[in-house]
C-alpha cells in the first residue's frame, strides 16, 4: 500500500484562465492518477468514512476496485446506493463527510474520495459498457415525486429500482432542481453531466413531467383521486430567497443569488444564443458566505465583474465548502469578513450606487455554538458597486403544504415529518423543504429514507 | 411540448392563440396567469390566461408584442408548439372566495387597459355567470390596442370603450370614464383595474377620491413564477411580497406603484439591444 505518498494532486484550469470561462474549473483524475490515489486507501475494517456519509457508500470497496482497474465493477458498488456518483464526487462537502474521518486524515491527507467518486462516474460515461443490471420486476404502482432535485432524484431512484411507477413532477422547464438551476456550469456541467445522470433515471423507467406546479397545477389530492397515485415524495426544496432587510434592497440592481444563478444556469445568460435578459454590472458586490454566495460570486467574476463578498462571520465561520473558498480566492473575488451590510443606496435613477456596511466583531458563542458577531460601533464604510446579490438563504414556499389538507407545518412553514413520513397519510417529505437549505447529499440521503418507508407503507395497504 | 390550436391576429400588434395545455385547463381560476417559453433558448415570460376550457383542455391567451420573447412567441403558426407553458400560476381573484349569497347583491366595475382586457375576462365572465352586476370600461392608447370587445359586450352589463386618440370608443382616459360614471350616481362596491403599471396607479388614484375598494393586478418581472427567484418582488403596504405567490392581485392603495415601474424598466438596455437585432425597434417605440 502506498499510504507513503501524498495524496494525488487533481489538475484543474490555471486560475487567470477559468476567471474568464464557464468552462469546468476541476478536470478530474485519469485512471493512473486514481489507481495510485486509490492505492493510498487503507481498506479499513471498521471504515469511519462510510457511517460519515449520508448516503452510506461502501466506500472501501469502490476503491478497492479501482485499484485493480476495476472501473466498472467499482461503478456497480458506488451505484447500489448512489443514483448521481458524478454530481457528488463534485459538490459533496466531502472535508466534512467522508474524507473528514478518513485516518488518514489524523497524521496527513485524506484519501480523495470524492475525486475517486468522480472519476469513476465519468470513466463509465465515457466508456459505456452494458452493464449487468438485476432486472427490475414491475409492481405498476404509482408513486409520485414532487421535484426533481437531489432529494427526488434519490427517492425516485430507489423507488423505480424496487418496482414503483414513478413519475417526477418539476415546475421548471428542466429537471434537477438546484443541480440545474442553482449550481453553475463551471462547478458541474449540466449537458455534461447532469442530464445524463438524469438520463440514467429515465433508463430505469422514470417519467418526468415538467411545466408542473404541485398546489397550483394540480394538488396532491387530484395526484391521488385522478391518477391513481398510492403515495407522494415533496422534496420541493427550500422556496422562497430571503433579503437583508435593509433599506434599498428593492433598487434595482439587486438580485437574489436564486434570481442571478438561474438566469444564468438554467436560462444560460452567459451564452449569447439565449434570449434571457441579465444585468451584472462592472463592480458586483455579493452578501453571504455559504456555497451560494461563492457561486453568485464566481459567476460574476466570469461574466467580468469586479467582484467583493461580504459576510459577517470571519474566514473560519465560512460555511462554505473549504475548496469553493480557495477557488473564490484564487480567482480574485475580495473577500470583505466580519463585515454586514446596512444600507443599499441608489442613484437618481433607482439603481444601485453602494452598499453601506459595518466591520463586526465575535462576541460571545451563541445556542448553536457559534461566536454571534456584533457591530463595531463607528465603523461604517461604503463600497462602490453596480449589483448586489444576496445569497442569505431561504424561507420556506407554503404553497404544497397549504394546498394539502391535512399536512402539519411547524411555525416556520416546515413540513413536520416523522421519520419523512408527514401527518397526511400516504404523503412523505424531505431534503430542503423539511430541514431548510441544507447540502446535495444530506437531501439525498433523506430522500433515499423516503424510499423505504414508501415501500413499507405502500407494503402495509395490501 | 404545447400545440397552438388556434391563432387570429387581433390587431398588427396583438394576436389571440388557443393552447393545447390540459392540466393548466384543468385548474385554472380567474385572476391566474402563465409562464410561457416559445423555444429551448426563450426566455420566460408571464402571460395572462383569457379563457379556458377544462372539458377541452385548451386555454387561450391574448399576447401583445412588446418585445422579442412575446415577438417569437407571435411569429409561431397555428400547428406549432410552445415549448414550455407552467400554469395557472398565483392565487385566484379574492372573490372566488365569496360564497353566491355574498356576490348576489354586490356592484362590479373592471377597468381594462390594452390587452388587460384579457385576465379579465375571465373574471367579468365568472361574476356575470352568477348574477353579478357588471360594469367593465376598456381604454388603450388607439384602436390597434384595443382587444376583446365582443366577447367582453355578451358578458357585462355594461360596456364602455375609450382611446386616448378617440380612434375608437370616447376620445378619453379609462380614469375619465370611471370617475364619470361614479359621478353620475353609479354605484360600485368592488373594482378591479388591469393594464399597465401606470394605468393601474392612475386608477388607483381615482377611485380613490370616491373610496370605491380596488384591486389591481400586477404584471412585474418573472423568471420561475413559484416563489424562488424574488425578480417578481414589490412593495405592498410597506412590506415586502412576491407577485407570482403572494399575488398577482393586491389591494391597489396598498402598492408602491413607483417602485413597481422602475423595477419593471431593470432590463430595458437589454432588451432594447435584442429589439434592435429582430428589427422590432421601429415597431415599438417605447
Ligand atoms: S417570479 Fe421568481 S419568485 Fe416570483
Amino acid at each position: 500500500m502506498a499510504n507513503n505518498i501524498g495524496r494525488v494532486k487533481v489538475r484543474e484550469q490555471e486560475p487567470f484562465i477559468r476567471g474568464k470561462n464557464f468552462e469546468e474549473v476541476c478536470l478530474g483524475y485519469n485512471s493512473e492518477e486514481a489507481i495510485l490515489e486509490a492505492s493510498r486507501c487503507l481498506n479499513c475494517k471498521n471504515p469511519k468514512c462510510v457511517s460519515a456519509c449520508p448516503v452510506k457508500i461502501k466506500i472501501p470497496s469502490f476503491i478497492e476496485k479501482i485499484k485493480g482497474g476495476n472501473f466498472y465493477e467499482s461503478f456497480e458498488i458506488l451505484s447500489e446506493d448512489t443514483s448521481l456518483p458524478a454530481v457528488c464526487g463534485r459538490v459533496c462537502p466531502q472535508e466534512t463527510q467522508c474524507e473528514g474521518s478518513c485516518i488518514l486524515g489524523i497524521k496527513g491527507e485524506a484519501v480523495a474520495i470524492g475525486k475517486l467518486e468522480r472519476f469513476v462516474a465519468d470513466y463509465v460515461r465515457h466508456n459505456p459498457k452494458v452493464l449487468k443490471s438485476n432486472e427490475i420486476i414491475r409492481n405498476g404502482l404509482k408513486v409520485a415525486v414532487i421535484g426533481s432535485g437531489p432529494a427526488g432524484l434519490a427517492c425516485a431512484y430507489d423507488l423505480a429500482k424496487m418496482g414503483y411507477d414513478i413519475t417526477i413532477f418539476e415546475s421548471l422547464h428542466k429537471p434537477g432542481g438546484v443541480l440545474t438551476y442553482g449550481i453553475p456550469e463551471f462547478r458541474l456541467p449540466k449537458a455534461e453531466v447532469v442530464e445524463k445522470e438524469i438520463d440514467k433515471l429515465k433508463d430505469l423507467g422514470i417519467k418526468i413531467e415538467t411545466d408542473v406546479f404541485i398546489g397550483r397545477t394540480i394538488t396532491i389530492d387530484e395526484l391521488f383521486d385522478q391518477e391513481n397515485f398510492k403515495a407522494a415524495f415533496i422534496g420541493s426544496g427550500a422556496g422562497l430567497p430571503q433579503f437583508p432587510n435593509v433599506i434599498g434592497e428593492n433598487l434595482n440592481g439587486v438580485f437574489s443569488a436564486n434570481e442571478f444563478l438561474t438566469r444564468n444556469n438554467l436560462m444560460r445568460a452567459f451564452d449569447n444564443e439565449y434570449d434571457t435578459p441579465f444585468f451584472c454590472g462592472k463592480k458586483v458586490c455579493v452578501v453571504g458566505g455559504g456555497n451560494v454566495a461563492m457561486d453568485a460570486a464566481r459567476t460574476a467574476l466570469r461574466c467580468g465583474a469586479e467582484v467583493t463578498l461580504v459576510y459577517r462571520r470571519s474566514e473560519k465561520e465560512l460555511p462554505a465548502r473549504r475548496e469553493e473558498v480557495h477557488h473564490a480566492v484564487e480567482e480574485g473575488v475580495k473577500f470583505e469578513l466580519l463585515t454586514n451590510p446596512i444600507e443599499i443606496k441608489g442613484d437618481e435613477k433607482g439603481w444601485v450606487k453602494s452598499i453601506v456596511c459595518v466591520r463586526m466583531e465575535l462576541g460571545e458563542p451563541d445556542s448553536s455554538g457559534r461566536r454571534s458577531p456584533i457591530p463595531i460601533k463607528g465603523s461604517e464604510f461604503e463600497i462602490e458597486t453596480d449589483s448586489v446579490i444576496v445569497a442569505l438563504g431561504t424561507k420556506i414556499n407554503r404553497i404544497i403544504a397549504d394546498t394539502t389538507p391535512g399536512m402539519e407545518v411547524d411555525s416556520k412553514g416546515r413540513i413536520i415529518v416523522e421519520n419523512t413520513a408527514t401527518s397526511r397519510k400516504g404523503v412523505f417529505a424531505g431534503g430542503d423543504v423539511v430541514t431548510g437549505a441544507a447540502t446535495v447529499i444530506l437531501a439525498m440521503g433523506e430522500g433515499r429514507k423516503a424510499a423505504s418507508a414508501i415501500d413499507k407503507y405502500i407494503k402495509s395497504l395490501k | 411540448m404545447y400545440k397552438i390550436l388556434v391563432k387570429k391576429q387581433l390587431t398588427p400588434l396583438i394576436y389571440y392563440m388557443e393552447i393545447d395545455a390540459p392540466r393548466v385547463a384543468a385548474s385554472a381560476k380567474p385572476g391566474q396567469f402563465l409562464i410561457v417559453k416559445s423555444s429551448e433558448k426563450g426566455e420566460r415570460i408571464p402571460l395572462t390566461i383569457c379563457d379556458y376550457d377544462s372539458s377541452k383542455g385548451v386555454i387561450s391567451i391574448v399576447i401583445q408584442i412588446v418585445g422579442a420573447s412575446s415577438y417569437k412567441i407571435c411569429m409561431l403558426k397555428e400547428g406549432e408548439y410552445l415549448d414550455n407553458v407552467l400554469g395557472p400560476l398565483g392565487k385566484p381573484s379574492d372573490f372566488m372566495d365569496f360564497t353566491d349569497e355574498q356576490l348576489k347583491n354586490r356592484r362590479y366595475i373592471f377597468i381594462a387597459g390594452g390587452v388587460g382586457s384579457a385576465p379579465i375576462y375571465p373574471q367579468v365572465k365568472y361574476l356575470y355567470n352568477k348574477g353579478v352586476y357588471v360594469d367593465v370600461i376598456i381604454g388603450a392608447r388607439n384602436k390597434d390596442l384595443l382587444v376583446m370587445e365582443d366577447q367582453m359586450r355578451n358578458v357585462c352589463n355594461n360596456l364602455y370603450v375609450c382611446t386616448d386618440d378617440g380612434s375608437k370608443g370616447e376620445k378619453g382616459l379609462v380614469t375619465n370614464l370611471l370617475e364619470r360614471l361614479i359621478e353620475n350616481g353609479e354605484k360600485y362596491d368592488s373594482g378591479v383595474a388591469i393594464g399597465p403599471m401606470v394605468m393601474m396607479k392612475f386608477v388607483t388614484l381615482s377611485a380613490k377620491k370616491y373610496n370605491l375598494p380596488l384591486v389591481v393586478s400586477l404584471n412585474t418581472l418573472m423568471v420561475d413564477g413559484t416563489g424562488m427567484c424574488g425578480a417578481c418582488r414589490v412593495s405592498v403596504a410597506g412590506k415586502m411580497k412576491f407577485a407570482c405567490v403572494d399575488g398577482p392581485e393586491f389591494n391597489a392603495y396598498d402598492v408602491d406603484f413607483d417602485e413597481a415601474m422602475r423595477r419593471q424598466r431593470i432590463y430595458n438596455d437589454f432588451e432594447d439591444v435584442e429589439n434592435k437585432k429582430l428589427g422590432l425597434d421601429t415597431l415599438l417605440k417605447r
